[in-house]
């Protein structure tokens, strides 16, 4: 009975006799989820043009830091460093089409989730030898990002803290699916992007260049890495344990759909706060801790459920 | 099949030119210092790395070696990676280390069974196996100056001392947020035993190794639980975060106390102005203001001789690279005295280390006075339980907060010996010690 | 020329269906097992400690993943669990029954692992592809977590590892620190070679058929009699009974002690890209892709010194770990199928060789 009640009862108990943290929690997984979200949008973003599986994306969000906060390091002021950052995602996206997408067009998914492993590691090398193994710390306040916060007083000892820097984060993510939105619904690559999406041979035949989109769209996914990089090392700092925090995009996208740019915030959002809740109010039964699986666990049961996703544009095979 | 063959063939080939090369030069030892300045602890290992090699190429440029003999030494980059770790042992050992400093908790437990078999000392300076401490049973393991159970009785005698004694920790909560990991699961037991003891609650929040960067439900717990002290055992990218996090929750810093691994320079200042007051237990002090480290400065780090970024030199981490690196360093010494030969091997190291004593005027000779406490190590006790201080981020450096106090030796000693005997008998049959030490 | 089966009529349906149905394979099979059982004599303690063992145990690993992802067609990116679950429980079964011979343990070990994999093998009955490695990463990261927080698995010590004690068989030590080199390099070549060959005829026969056709195409076998739950859930136990073999024999033969970060993410990546190095499908592709990850960073970090050139340690590793990536990407971009389907090409050459074609 005790432990029934611990798991059935206990928590929400807990919820209701704290709101104040109550909010705080979800807060912080709102907060979270938004970061996961950048990094899944990422994946979506090229998963829908090529059908490559990145799993490079985290990576690319360490480099993304590290170039911009290396540079600032070397002198670079904050705004040049920042388009210096945004230039050098440009040619990485354009070295990766010529020599690792292209000569791989038309091979099985497991190949180029491969090849972008292969990626992952050649990159891991490269940050290092450039940029030196020591975290460095996000340059915030130079790029006027706010810091601070703010504090709401609730009841009697209630509190929530509101972090700035979350705020613009969650801003900021809004303002780029927003953007990401109109690219794709309204510009005339964006549409192009799209025809890519449905149908590359199609595509092709209306002189649409496939080599020429990919180059964009694996910009466009350097640049949600840039900003996912500098919101994450505000939080924490910009190192290399970064890349493996970009495997909590994997639940996501499952939740999401591999297509769906709403799905990836959505999915997103409900891996963050779920996530959070649940260490915060069951994970104590079992010892603590089980965030790191608690995603995947949340992804396999909706998986039995519904596998395309909640905003899956095509159901997956199934057997 | 046959692929296999050539690839055998053409490592022998490259292994037998790697191996028998290096024909060292007449006078010389030979050490391997397994490092990591990549991975997610580079942060913490870096400092660590740099610290060790510019002191012994100090001693080589300064001093011609110890009594001449000059110290042949290189980097194996471990990544904090086991296999990797288990690999740069190896490879030590065809070397003829004189000893191996694995640097890590997990290549620590993972050498420590081998040391005894290769006769390779193993000097896992204030981190591995605690138990390895009891000198009859790990005869070529040594940990000093203190083992974790030691820097932990100290973190509590410094609450009770703040909450005006041992008995003033009655009905305090302390919570206690660690590296999900062996490392940072050795102190639990005598967490636990003191708690019992002394009458607090101890709440746990345990980082997993993948999260380290992403705390923020350990704190959220820790602000919902309000503990009045929170202790770290955090390494790498995971006291930076710690430490933003809990100034973000505005946690009292003043009662937030890490490990000595917790209290990197670029950990407290990840903080902001917010970190101050955040505190760590030490064994050496910070500074770059005593002789050898001016030697340093001089002769190696201004030569140019070094990676190392002038301004790092002094601060906490290096300077306990610097401690390691004086530890072999004297070892090696003692141990010429002891044998009378000049080139001593891997267990002439050992019996060095084993009568390892750095009194007050020989830190003065090597020009540290003042940076560590007088150590002594003997057969028995291969750790020391030497005295430590806490000390308090100011928002720039680490100044120091207490005077040397020692640990509460008279409890760790019995889990100490404890967790030995458990660790003989689970590894049964567990080699004895060939020269019984001297029942005092 | 002198590679070609010519001439060498077979007169039995059992010759016929002989492993190596050429004379010249069967010299160079015999060959190589004649160059591995003597190479202790000429290798150092190195070569075999560092090199050797973890070569032949991480080969076998592959062949395990090789039976999921080659052979079955399922994705998995759990085989680090996996092989953490068989060295945990070959841990408790050790020091549970110590009397009992420990290759017995290593070989019982497996089928806890077999155990593990059939139940995180469940969803693939639904789902496929890039979906299923998210089930396994699922099982990757709880086993892991399994690992850290059941103390009982660790016999409740205080550092949290696993350590190998010392065990005998026939009177010769093959685990534990004291044990050689060699008395644990043959172990592990006996292990591994009788084990790949009851793979190889396992792969032949009715059951490694079935795995192939759900591959192919599930909806066909399914059509003709496959039934895709014993095939797919068998595939998983075999595949995860050999990796926690191999998982059992990296730590009782190479590592010696470990702790859960052993078992990581990393470890079942660096598996898996021995698979597709070395290409799916295939047995002596495994040893050439376990060959290739494992060996060549090795020889990178040890051969770039020795040559003269005089780099810092870290960039050593570093250089390693970017060669590796861009070999890894040029691999799949000169030949996706892999080092065995270069193997083949090789043969075929070789057969026709010196005239261009016959």
């Amino acid at each position: 009975m005790d432990m029934l009640y611990n798991i059935l009862i206990d928590p929400f108990v807990q919820m209701v006799d704290a709101p104040d943290f109550l909010i705080q929690v979800v807060w912080e997984g709102f907060v979270a989820g938004v970061l996961y979200a950048l990094i899944a949008l990422g994946f979506v973003l090229i998963y829908k043009a090529s059908g490559v599986f990145n799993f490079a994306q985290g990576i690319m969000v360490v480099f993304a830091g590290l170039s911009l906060v290396g540079l600032h390091e070397k002198g670079v002021p904050a705004w040049l460093a920042l388009i210096l950052a945004i230039g050098i995602m440009a040619i990485l996206a354009v070295c990766i089409e010529k020599f690792v997408m292209r000569p791989l067009v038309g091979q099985p998914d497991i190949i180029l989730l491969m090849a972008t492993i292969g990626m992952t590691y050649f990159l891991i090398g490269l940050g290092e030898v450039i940029f030196g193994g020591e975290p460095k710390q996000m340059i915030t306040s130079e790029l006027g990002l706010p810091t601070g916060s703010t504090a709401f007083e609730m009841g009697e000892r209630g509190l929530v803290i509101l972090q700035h820097i979350d705020i613009a984060a969650a801003v900021i993510a809004l303002l780029m699916v927003g953007g990401l939105a109109v690219f794709f619904n309204r510009t005339r690559i964006g549409r192009a992007l799209r025809a890519v999406a449905d149908d590359h041979t199609a595509a092709l035949s209306v002189g649409i260049s496939l080599n020429q989109i990919w180059a964009i769209v694996w910009f466009a996914a350097g640049i949600v890495a840039l900003a996912t990089g500098i919101m994450w090392g505000a939080r924490s700092d910009v190192s290399f344990a970064l890349e493996i925090v970009a495997l909590k995009a994997l639940p996501v996208l499952i939740l999401g759909g591999f297509t769906s740019i709403p799905g990836a915030i959505i999915g997103g959002l409900i891996i963050g706060i779920g996530e959070k809740i649940g260490e915060i109010y069951w994970g104590s039964l079992v010892g603590g801790g089980i965030e790191s699986w608690l995603a995947y666990v949340i992804a396999l049961i909706f998986l039995l459920f519904r596998p395309q996703g909640l905003f899956g544009e095509k159901i997956i095979e199934r057997i | 099949m046959r692929m296999r063959t050539l690839l055998a063939g053409s490592v022998l080939v490259g292994l037998a030119a790697s191996f028998a090369a290096p024909a060292l030069a007449e006078d010389s030892v030979y050490i391997q210092l397994p490092t990591y300045r990549t991975g997610p602890y580079a942060g913490s290992g870096i400092h660590i790395a740099n610290g060790m090699s510019d002191y012994l190429a100090m001693i080589n440029e300064r001093d011609g070696g110890v009594n001449g003999v000059k110290i042949a030494f290189d980097e194996c980059e471990t990544g904090y990676d086991t296999q990797k770790g288990v690999e740069c042992y190896e490879q030590a050992k065809a070397k003829n280390t004189l000893v191996f400093n694995p640097w890590s908790t997990g290549i620590t437990l993972q050498v420590i069974p081998k040391s005894s078999v290769d006769k390779i000392p193993v000097l896992s300076m204030a981190y591995g196996l605690s138990a390895a401490a009891d000198g009859n049973t790990f005869p070529w393991v040594f940990n000093p100056p203190d083992t974790y159970w030691d820097g932990l009785s100290a973190i509590i005698k410094y609450i009770g001392d703040q909450e005006g004694g041992m008995e003033g920790l009655k009905g305090k909560k302390i919570g206690y947020i660690f590296l999900d990991a062996g490392y940072g699961r050795e102190p639990i037991p005598l967490l636990d035993n003191l708690a019992q003891k002394y009458g607090f609650e101890v709440l746990q929040y345990p980082v997993p190794g993948k999260e380290m960067q992403n705390q923020s439900s350990q704190w959220l717990s820790i602000r919902r639980d309000r503990p009045d002290y929170v202790v770290m055992w955090g390494w790498g990218a995971m006291n930076p975060t710690a430490v933003k996090e809990a100034v973000k929750n505005r946690f009292d810093m003043s009662k937030f106390i890490g490990v000595w691994w917790a209290g990197g320079d670029e950990d407290a200042r990840a903080g902001g102005a917010g970190a101050k007051g955040y505190k760590s237990v030490s064994f050496n002090n910070v500074g770059a203001d005593y002789p050898a480290l001016q030697d340093i400065k001089k002769l190696v780090v201004d030569a140019g001789k070094s990676h190392t970024p002038a301004n790092t030199v002094g601060e906490n981490l290096y300077n306990r690279g610097v401690v390691n690196a004086v530890y072999m360093v004297e070892a090696i010494r003692i141990a010429q005295e002891m044998t009378g030969k000049k080139v001593i091997n891997a267990e002439d190291m050992r019996v060095g280390l084993e009568n390892l004593k750095i009194d007050e005027a020989r830190l003065e000779a090597i020009g540290l006075k003042g940076m560590i406490a007088p150590i002594e190590i003997t057969c028995a006790n291969h750790s020391g339980h030497h005295s430590l201080f806490i000390q308090e981020w100011d928002g720039e450096k680490w100044t120091p907060a207490t005077d040397w106090f020692s640990p509460m030796t008279e409890e760790v000693t019995p889990i100490l010996m404890q967790a030995s005997k458990d660790y003989a008998t689970s590894n049964a049959p567990w080699p004895t010690r060939e020269d019984a030490c001297p029942a005092n | 020329m002198f590679y070609r089966e010519a001439g060498q009529y077979k007169t039995s349906y059992a010759a016929d269906q002989q492993i190596f149905p050429i004379r010249q394979d069967r010299i160079g099979i015999a060959v190589i097992l004649v160059i591995a059982l003597l190479l202790p004599l000429a290798a150092s303690e190195f070569m075999l400690s560092a090199i050797a063992i973890p070569f032949l145990v991480l080969a076998l690993a592959t062949i395990g993943l090789n039976i999921l992802t080659g052979y079955a067609g399922q994705l998995s990116l759990g085989t680090g669990a996996f092989m953490g679950v068989g060295a945990y429980s070959c841990y408790k079964l050790v020091t549970i029954f110590p009397e009992v011979n420990v290759i017995v343990h290593i070989l019982l070990s497996g089928t806890f692992a077999a155990a593990a994999g059939v139940v995180f093998g469940l969803p693939s009955l639904r789902i496929k592809g890039l979906y299923l490695a998210v089930t396994t990463l699922a099982a990757q990261f709880f086993l892991e977590w399994c690992f850290i927080r059941i103390p009982w698995l660790y016999n409740y010590n205080s550092s949290g590892a696993i350590e190998v004690p010392g065990r005998e068989v026939f009177g010769t030590l093959i685990t534990g620190p004291a044990a050689s080199g060699t008395a644990r390099y043959y172990v592990v070549l006996a292990i591994v070679v009788v084990m790949t060959l009851l793979i190889k005829n396992l792969i032949r026969g009715r059951v490694g058929r079935q795995w192939m056709m759900i591959r192919d195409m599930d909806i066909a076998a399914e059509l003709m009699g496959v039934r895709p739950l014993i095939a797919k859930l068998s595939a998983f136990a075999v595949s995860s009974y050999v990796c926690g073999v191999a998982g059992a024999m990296f730590v009782f033969f190479y590592l010696g002690a470990s702790e859960p970060a052993v078992f990581s993410i990393t470890l079942s990546f660096q598996v898996l890209f021995m698979a597709i190095i070395g290409g799916l499908g295939s047995l002596v592709g495994s040893f050439f892709g376990a060959a290739f990850i494992w060996i060549l960073p090795i020889l990178l970090r040890v051969g770039l010194p020795a040559l003269g050139v005089d780099v810092a340690a870290e960039t050593v590793f570093q250089v390693a770990q970017m060669v590796i990536g861009a070999l890894i990407i040029f691999f799949l971009i000169v030949e996706p199928h892999g080092l065995a389907r270069l193997w083949a090409i090789g043969k075929e050459k070789l057969r026709v060789w010196p005239f261009p074609y016959a």
